[in-house]
């Protein structure tokens, strides 16, 4: 790695065990690795974690914050002010509605609601059968086919309400 | 360094290049009001009630980070300064539960000074009520984030000073709220050397001793500048 | 492609012009065998309607006929009309199709013989395509992303390579001065001014960072640039690097544009394994590194020392400048921190000299903007413009008008930070001082169209609940000011307010604005302040008769107040 970030020495002696033999674990010891285990890859960490584990828990946290040798208070603030990371795991489904500014004139909101009607869930929620989690995000660049969602992954523009409620549909199916 | 001299308030006057402008005004007896900024902790520039003027910059600036330089024109005082010093504290009012008559710093509160300096008796902004849980749970000490103006002074503390880093602030904007460790009860917390240090530098009853009655919580944060001296001496 | 011989015995590095001249003319070669090229955008919109699935098709559709070796199907950029999407652009000929399904895999391949499938056929000689000024999207989007070779037969590295062999840092600094290039971040400050002040500055350590941090709700030029032009990107960085005597470089992108985050990883693995960055480029002194940090979804982190902090690894909270990162920025150390577009235009610069780029755009603001044009327009998309054309031209001519024959009420640009412009102000040349002049900002680009259906309290509510969201809750005013905005914009909507309420937001813009911290909190009242200044009466209609004029807070000649409880 050449940064020339100020890093600590990246003794192996040092190397917090992980949590469990998950082999997911081996992903994120990777990451921080490549940063040299230096503080400043909190966020690359936790993003790892995240897209390995789907969300962030109080045993990554504690796992990530003392393999970095982050405060463990610091860890959580980081965790808790990005929008991006959460901490408890979403649905089987997830559904992201853009509330940006070009969907908000074209009818995001006709689509959350639209959303709440069909699974009876709002911003940040998750159906009680656990099938479909609804976020919403601010604007992934997509204006251009307003209004727009990411079902699982997938982004879907020029959405109608009709549309949406297909798409829930879908997902609280299978 | 070097020595400059400048004016405040019409008032000439002389300071070192490396002092803040606050810094100056306080060693010829000019009162700022501040919140966040405590002497023997970094600066964080948070709270906006140092903003002054100064003459050729169109925009406020404020005191506790902005060094002093040769010809400095400063005006501490306008009406529009103190319109919005009073508008800053109302917001503090209105964002949490502040109850004067039941907190333990009653009368020795630097939120209700600073209120009283500005004269302000009521608040035109409507009240937020958040609902915020009491942690009672360690030993000596608790919180009342009800009281909280998140000035951070505890969690530079407990970092610069103590080492310890148990404080920090979670959440962001409106939402953002101080947590120990992992969001844990204070009392559990691993990290938390039980100093005391964040409880007086607090400048409400958000953090006090266990025990104390209406108004009889008194800080003491003079050791912040003695530990300062003290450790410098050292290294 | 089969990589030269002479390169292949320095391990593929490139280390001067020639070198690039032989890829561009094998490149040329390569294009001469070719009978047709077919790009598939693999943008965010059209990867979105299954570009992918399009340019399967269509690779096997070739190779079924045997045409591989004539006929090269390949990824191409977005070509601006997003919402026809998904783009296919067949060279020669440059037919542009639109809304090109799987299914028509075959037809599109016939037409190569017996002439264009004009019921896909878009018409490019419409003033979406004529009246634009492709210098950012150089190229229009026929450049596969990702092969270096591609971007070197267009002319890329030349830039780098003139700076690095032929150029003294000061020289290059004197080129992007003299070019009058300003910040694409919004502010625009000059970018040479920036770049010799952090070149002044005396440390061992200099940082060089991209900010790819697009915030702005309704802005995706940043998204697409990164998509498209990867290693302009990288190319404009490291001449600054160059420049500013930095080694190490950041690209700060969201995480929410994985393909853009894609790309650019790509890129600069690809311009590291030709020794266009790393150690001692073009066999000199100068090294430079780039890595990606990934953003996590916080608005404020576009503010350039928040930024910092979250590279930092920490929160996203702004400190109060100076000092300003140009003298004590990343780890302290004096870093340079310009947008996307703003590096993308550096290789040009170089490449052409400064004095070209100075002759595009009006006195003040030079060169062109790449903006984002979305909401009750026509054609939404992605436009570039000289700076100084009016906000007619691209919301009408290019943009096609408002649809539906409904009637334009006001454009919004600058993001939350920004305003909304009237139609009395259509004529207004868009540049960073007249912007600021009407109340709103340029702003990294985003241009959403209002017509009679949107209302303009519940647009300047959206934008307050945008930044009370997105407010770090360093400093009070942000923090506690934009959410007691928010009510009382909300007590407005629902036809609660009081004429007294909206004095106190008057008040509260005034303050909220002069007091806090960043620019997000200065910026915060702009939106209010701006549609109060064009649309008062709105408000008032709210207030008084309890009306919303475009139907958006209740039905039209409805009461907006909540139906009175029964019980």
């Amino acid at each position: 790695m050449n940064s020339a970030a100020p890093s600590l020495p990246s003794s192996s002696q040092n190397v917090v065990a992980a949590p469990s033999d998950d082999k997911r674990w081996r992903i994120v010891g990777a990451t921080m690795r490549r940063y040299g285990f230096a503080p400043s890859a909190l966020i690359e960490t936790l993003h790892t974690v995240q897209n390995s584990f789907g969300y962030l828990d109080t045993q990554s946290l504690r796992f990530v914050a003392r393999s970095l040798k982050v405060p463990l208070s610091k860890a959580y603030g980081v965790a808790t002010f990005y929008g991006i990371f959460r901490l408890k795991p979403h649905g089987e489904h997830t559904c992201v509605i853009c509330t940006g500014t070009a969907c908000h004139i074209k009818g995001a909101a006709k689509l959350l609601a639209t959303i709440d009607r069909c699974a009876n869930i709002r911003d940040a929620e998750t159906t009680k059968d656990n099938k479909l989690s609804l976020v919403t995000a601010r604007c992934f660049g997509a204006c251009g086919i307003a209004p727009a969602a990411i079902v699982d992954g997938q982004v879907i523009g020029n959405l109608s309400p009709e549309t949406m409620e297909e798409l829930v549909r879908r997902c609280l199916k299978s | 360094m070097r020595v400059v001299t400048l004016s405040i308030n019409g008032q000439h006057l002389s300071g070192r290049n490396d002092e803040s402008v606050l810094q100056v005004a306080r060693a010829h007896n000019i009162d700022i009001p501040t919140l966040c900024q405590l002497d023997g902790l970094s600066t964080w520039g948070g709270c906006r009630l140092c903003l002054v003027h100064v003459e050729g910059n169109n925009k406020l600036v404020p005191a506790c980070v902005t060094n002093v330089f040769e010809g400095m024109v400063v005006q501490t005082e306008s009406e529009r300064l103190a319109r919005y010093r009073r508008m800053i504290i109302e917001m503090l009012f209105s964002e949490g539960n502040h109850i004067c008559s039941v907190c333990v710093s009653n009368g020795n509160c630097e939120l209700q000074d600073a209120a009283q300096s500005q004269g302000i008796d009521h608040i035109s902004l409507p009240y937020l009520y958040p609902e915020r849980t009491v942690d009672a749970s360690h030993d000596r000490f608790t919180f009342d984030p009800n009281r909280c103006v998140l000035c951070t002074r505890c969690v530079r503390v407990c970092d610069e000073v103590e080492g310890a880093h148990t404080w920090d602030v979670a959440g962001r904007g409106i939402k953002a709220h101080l947590i120990t460790d992992l969001n844990q009860p204070w009392g559990e917390s691993s990290s938390c050397t039980s100093c005391g240090k964040c409880v007086q530098v607090c400048p409400t009853g958000a953090l006090f001793e266990k025990g104390k009655g209406a108004g009889e919580m008194v800080k003491k944060n003079e050791f912040l500048v003695y530990l300062e001296e003290m450790r410098q001496k050292r290294s | 492609m089969q990589t030269p011989q002479h390169l292949d015995a320095k391990n593929g590095r490139i280390v001067n012009l020639d070198d690039l001249k032989t890829i561009a003319e094998q490149e040329a070669l390569l294009k001469s065998q070719l009978k047709h090229r077919i790009f598939v955008c693999m943008g965010t919109a059209c990867q979105s309607c299954q570009s992918a699935d399009v340019l399967d098709s269509l690779t096997r559709e070739v190779s079924t006929r045997g045409g591989q070796a004539e006929c090269l199907v390949t990824p191409g950029g977005c070509q601006g009309n997003c919402a026809e999407a998904p783009l296919v652009v067949v060279e020669p000929g440059g037919q542009l199709y639109r809304g090109v399904a799987p299914g028509d895999a075959a037809s599109v391949i016939d037409s190569l013989k017996t002439g264009p499938v004009k019921r896909l056929l878009c018409d490019t000689t419409a003033p979406f395509f004529t009246e634009q000024t492709r210098l950012v999207t150089e190229y229009r989007g026929l450049v596969n992303p990702e092969r270096i070779e591609d971007y070197i037969a267009v002319g890329g590295y030349i830039g780098l390579l003139t700076a690095v062999t032929e150029l003294t840092p000061d020289e290059v600094i004197q080129q992007v001065t003299r070019s009058g290039l300003r910040g694409r971040g919004g502010a625009g400050y000059p970018t040479g001014l920036k770049w010799s002040t952090v070149a002044k500055a005396v440390s061992e350590q200099k940082y060089v960072i991209c900010n790819a941090d697009e915030g702005d709700p309704g802005a995706f030029m940043n998204r697409s640039v990164l998509e498209d032009y990867p290693f302009r990107v990288l190319e404009g960085m490291a001449i600054a690097g160059y420049a500013l005597g930095a080694t190490q470089g950041y690209v700060y992108v969201r995480a929410e544009y994985p393909l853009a985050v894609k790309r650019i990883e790509k890129a600069i693995a690809g311009a590291q394994r030709h020794g266009l960055l790393g150690n001692n480029i073009a066999n000199t002194q100068f090294s430079f590194h780039v890595e990606v940090r990934l953003g996590a979804g916080a608005f404020v982190c576009g503010e350039e020392t928040a930024l910092i902090s979250s590279i930092e690894g920490g929160r996203g909270l702004p400190c109060p400048r100076p000092p300003y990162p140009a003298e004590s920025g990343l780890w302290g150390h004096p870093t340079l921190i310009n947008n996307v577009e703003t590096y993308t235009n550096i290789a040009p610069i170089i490449r052409n000299g400064g004095d070209w780029f100075a002759k595009i755009g009006t006195e003040k603001s030079k060169g062109t903007k790449t903006f984002a044009l979305s909401g009750r327009v026509k054609n939404t998309g992605l436009v570039e413009v000289p700076l100084g054309t009016t906000l007619r031209k691209i919301i009408f001519d290019i943009g096609g008008g408002v649809p539906e024959g409904h009637k334009f009420k006001a454009v919004q640009t600058g993001g939350p930070a920004g305003g909304c412009i009237p139609a009395e102000h259509l004529d207004a040349p868009i540049d960073y001082e007249s912007l600021q002049s009407l109340g709103s900002f340029m702003g990294s680009g985003g241009m959403i169209v209002m017509d009679d259906t949107s209302c303009m309290v519940d647009v300047a509510k959206f934008f307050m609940d945008f930044c009370a969201t997105e407010s770090c809750g360093k400093c009070i005013p942000c923090r506690v000011g934009t959410v007691h905005m928010r009510d009382i914009l909300n007590k407005i909507t629902t036809g609660e307010a009081s004429l007294e309420d909206l004095a106190q937001l008057e008040e509260l813009c005034d303050m909220v604005k002069y007091t806090s911290l960043c620019g997000l909190g200065q910026g915060a009242p702009n939106p209010v302040l701006s549609t109060l200044r064009y649309f008062k009466d709105e408000y008032m209609a709210h207030i008084i008769d309890h009306l919303c004029p475009a139907g958006v807070c209740a039905g039209k000649g409805q009461d907006i107040r909540r139906p009175a409880c029964v019980l």
